[in-house]
């Protein structure tokens, strides 16, 4: 057994200690309340990847979950306004991700008690998607899909 | 230094509206220069609302939400001359609280 090696795999194994304390929010810097960004959520690209970085299994598909004004056909890619209106009892969280933006997840919202399960925003979409809710409810995930068409992307140029 | 951000704090039937317009850049880092340099990413991470010192909404941010960012929420409990306290924080570590009175 080679030493580096060792030494190596106890710096690696401290360094993901880090990581879950930053990630439990024990570490971060300011507020008691605010969460450390979550880095491998927002960098990942697929559905897959972003629901891993979220500690979910795949999530169930809801009709309980609304778009609210939130147009068919966006004209400027650059600001699309985006709502979501969750019905499921319990709701803890609402995200919003795009499927053909470089990384999916645009923005997540927690959901404290007293707080209506209902947020609106406005996005950047790089072209036509399909853009998801994913609702946290209870422990568990659900997703709502739609489609919207971009006539001028909003990414580059 | 940042804008002030405009807030409404504003009561409908047993709830409280708020809306808040940020001002920010919400740089992507993936846009280029005239001369094809990268533009370094730089937009809000973290934005949090209170009211009367109680988190009402916590978000996370990633640079797909739209230049001068919009939000917009409901929730219960909140009474008029009540105040509701935003603070954002981007990637910069740069921070900004603004505060309104619900009317």
């Amino acid at each position: 057994m080679n030493e580096t090696r060792r030494t190596v795999l106890k710096a690696g194994g401290g360094a993901s200690l880090l990581t879950l304390l930053a990630a439990a929010g024990w570490l971060v810097p300011g507020t008691a309340t605010a969460q450390a960004w979550n880095k491998s959520a927002f960098e990942a690209k697929t559905m897959d990847e972003t629901m891993k970085a979220f500690g979910g299994g795949a999530p169930a598909q809801s009709k309980d979950i609304a778009f609210v004004s939130t147009p068919d056909i966006a004209e400027n890619g650059a600001v699309v306004p985006i709502g979501v209106a969750s019905s499921i009892p319990k709701t803890e969280s609402i995200a919003i991700l795009i499927e053909k933006n470089p990384n999916m997840l645009a923005a997540s919202f927690d959901i404290p008690a007293g707080t209506e399960p209902s947020i609106s925003t406005r996005v950047k979409m790089g072209q036509s998607s399909n853009v998801y809710a994913l609702v946290k409810a209870d422990g568990k995930y659900y997703v709502a899909s739609k489609e919207i068409k971009v006539t001028l992307g909003g990414c580059g140029g | 230094m940042a804008d002030p951000m405009k807030i409404r704090a504003s009561i409908v039937g047993d709830s409280t509206e708020v809306k808040v317009l940020m001002s920010h850049e919400m740089e992507t880092g993936q846009r280029k220069d005239s001369a094809g340099k990268a533009i370094p990413a730089w937009f809000i991470q973290a934005v949090t609302v209170t009211h009367n010192g109680k988190a009402v909404l916590n978000a996370q941010w990633g640079p797909a939400v739209a230049k001068n960012p919009f939000l917009s929420f409901k929730f219960k409990g909140g009474a008029k001359g009540d105040k509701v306290q935003v603070t954002w924080t981007d990637n910069k570590g740069e921070k900004r609280t603004d505060e309104a009175v619900i009317g």
